[in-house]
């Protein structure tokens, strides 16, 4: 979102005619970016190096930083526990925002032609407020094997058990749906403010030419919406890749490393065993992939603007 | 619920034209499509809602009947001893006696470690960032675009780069379990906090401004007493989306307050289920200590639920 933001305001500050000034505010202004400057080179900057510099080094947390060189990168990428982990990152992402992205859209569109109750958005954003680790709870209480309620039903209709969070075969596809569930009404309330400054006009002269709702809709609304869109894909799926708290309080990566995603990788590598280095080279790769993916997802942005014009 | 319906008029069908309206009202003829559509919409909902319903409904079940209830759509001797537990207000043997461990649980502490953690990121955070996003937006000075470039592009790095650090400097700094070491990195500012202040400030008009400095105000002067009043609204909504999130932080609270005097909700709710025993965990009592992380978050959107849902349309999009 805040790409797209940073790319509006600067053409218009060229744009803008600059007004002489006698003198600048320096010293005003000083005081009040003091907080701000002060937050950043502390807690972002410094870090940032920080981290950049453990990547060379190893760390244990208990003695001094040890500069190894390469070493961490090496070894990194000839983990095969670190593919393994970016592997099932990959699944959960592709399952939770795909599954997300979908049921958002037909959602808003539901919303955006039958309905403008405010009632039923509040509800519809409810588990997005809700703590994850929450979410978690709950769902690891509805779907446990025995006595949650989602096996009783099964059980009740004659079908067997599923074991939705001990099944290495189900935990991502679980976890995944628990996020869907917990991010979608969120994701549709985005698509249904995109659809809201899509002209009426534009549905009521696709009406009087006779077009269905579905042609409306994949010959209307989803080109127009396409840059919000692409937007809200990029949010999504960097804020995807960051999956923790779930996978923490439902599965803690199991069975056997099946739900084992980046985040939590990463976590155990840095305060499991206290590898410091290493565990700040994976978040260095992953920085970059994200930094990838954020790249390419907004050139494809750039490529389907102006569908508004 | 009431109260929203009643306050809360869509905003889109403000400025609508009534023709327009009727128009639509006219085509609101029941025809196939609609009723799938609302079909749908109503499993959404009840999809929504049903989750958070089987956590009260468990919240309330005595843990002795978990097992005979578990298939009950309603609990067949309602209690809130569960929650008379989890709130601290049981001696250990009547913990142990309603189902508990007789571990000592006091999610009346954690709410409030939680409520004093979000009121005060979201408190501070939202002043600075208001006045180093009114200073970049407004204020000259030497290398603004530079160094406002620089912050922002701090919203790329994720949580987890910065983390591991920053809880190495809060360590040796001594501040482990305490709750500046807590709130100290969001404190200050955030780049998305400070971006979209910044994005307010450009768009409201200068005039008034002018006019204060004209009467002879200071920059100071007119920031608090002219701009701060007038940039009430997204204020306010910056600083609800902070608590939000603060609220629902999880990894950095676990990692730093893991002591039970600082300990927030979603640390205690993990900390909980640790606890309790694998083969059965006290599903009643994590549920009433679910249901007392959800009861604020509730609130905030039965209250402020409009605010809520239209803030999306302008940080999520604009």
């Amino acid at each position: 979102m805040t790409q797209l933001g940073l790319q509006r305001t600067a053409p218009s500050r060229l744009a803008a005619p600059r007004m002489p000034r006698p003198r600048g505010d320096g010293r005003v202004a000083l005081l009040f970016i003091a907080p701000v400057l002060l937050g950043f080179a502390v807690f972002y900057l410094y870090p940032t190096i920080r981290g950049l510099w453990w990547s060379f080094t190893d760390y244990s947390l208990l003695a001094e930083p040890e500069f190894v060189g390469l070493e961490n990168y090496v070894a990194v990428l000839t983990d095969s526990e670190f593919w393994n982990s970016m592997w099932v990152t990959l699944c959960y992402v592709v399952l939770n925002v795909g599954s997300q992205t979908v049921l958002a859209l037909v959602l808003a569109t539901l919303m955006h032609r039958l309905t403008r109750s405010v009632v039923l958005r509040t509800t519809l954003l409810l588990p997005w407020l809700v703590p994850n680790v929450t979410v978690g709870l709950v769902w690891l209480w509805l779907l446990d094997t025995n006595l949650g309620f989602v096996n009783r039903t099964l059980d009740a209709m004659g079908l067997d058990k599923v074991g939705f969070f001990t099944n290495p075969a189900f935990a991502i596809p679980t976890i995944s749906g628990i996020n869907t569930w917990a991010f979608v009404g969120y994701t549709a309330l985005l698509f249904y403010a995109g659809m809201l400054q899509i002209p009426q006009d534009t549905y009521e002269a696709a009406a009087i030419d006779g077009a269905g709702e579905l042609r409306t809709f994949f010959r209307i609304t989803l080109p127009l919406l396409k840059p919000i869109l692409a937007l809200v894909l990029v949010v999504s799926l960097i804020g995807s890749f960051q999956i923790f708290d779930t996978v923490a309080v439902t599965t803690k990566g199991g069975p056997v490393n099946a739900s084992r995603v980046i985040y939590y990788y990463i976590y155990q590598q840095a305060f499991t065993y206290f590898h410091m280095g290493y565990a700040a080279t994976m978040a260095i790769l992953l920085v970059l992939i994200l930094g990838v993916l954020t790249f390419i997802q907004l050139r494809l942005l750039r490529a389907s603007e102006s569908q508004l014009a | 619920m009431t109260t929203m319906t009643t306050t809360a008029v869509p905003p889109v069908t403000v400025g609508e034209p009534r023709t327009a309206r009727a128009r639509r009202r006219a085509g609101r003829r029941i025809t196939p499509g609609r009723v799938i559509g609302w079909t749908i919409l109503v499993i959404a909902l009840v999809g929504t809602i049903f989750p958070f319903y089987w956590m009260v409904k468990s919240a309330l079940t005595p843990a002795a009947d978990i097992v005979g209830d578990a298939g009950r759509l309603w609990p067949s001797n309602p209690t809130v001893i569960n929650f008379a537990r989890v709130l601290g207000l049981l001696s250990p043997e009547e913990t142990r006696a309603a189902g508990g461990s007789g571990a000592s649980i006091n999610f009346a502490l954690y709410v409030w470690n939680s409520i004093v953690y979000c009121s005060l990121i979201g408190f501070f955070q939202t002043l600075f960032c208001a006045m180093g996003g009114y200073a970049f937006a407004r204020l000259r000075f030497w290398g603004r675009e530079g160094l406002f470039g620089v912050l922002i592009a701090a919203l790329m790095v994720p949580g987890i780069f910065t983390l591991l650090p920053n809880f190495v400097l809060v360590r040796d700094l001594g501040l482990l379990n305490t709750v500046w070491g807590m709130v100290a990195p969001s404190l200050l500012m955030t780049p998305f906090a400070l971006f979209f202040l910044r994005q307010f400030f450009l768009n409201i008009p200068k005039d008034v401004e002018e006019a204060a400095m004209i009467d002879g105000a200071g920059k100071i002067r007119i920031f608090w007493r002219v701009v701060l009043p007038m940039a009430q609204g997204p204020l306010i909504t910056i600083a609800l989306i902070t608590v939000v999130w603060a609220w629902k932080d999880y990894l950095w609270p676990l990692l730093i307050g893991r002591d039970e005097s600082v300990r927030t909700v979603t640390v205690a709710l993990g900390v909980y289920l640790q606890q309790s025993p694998n083969t059965q965990p006290d599903w009643t009592g994590l549920m009433a200590a679910s249901t007392l992380s959800v009861i604020p978050v509730a609130l905030l959107l039965i209250f402020l639920g409009r605010r809520i849902v239209e803030s999306l349309n302008f940080t999520g999009i604009k």
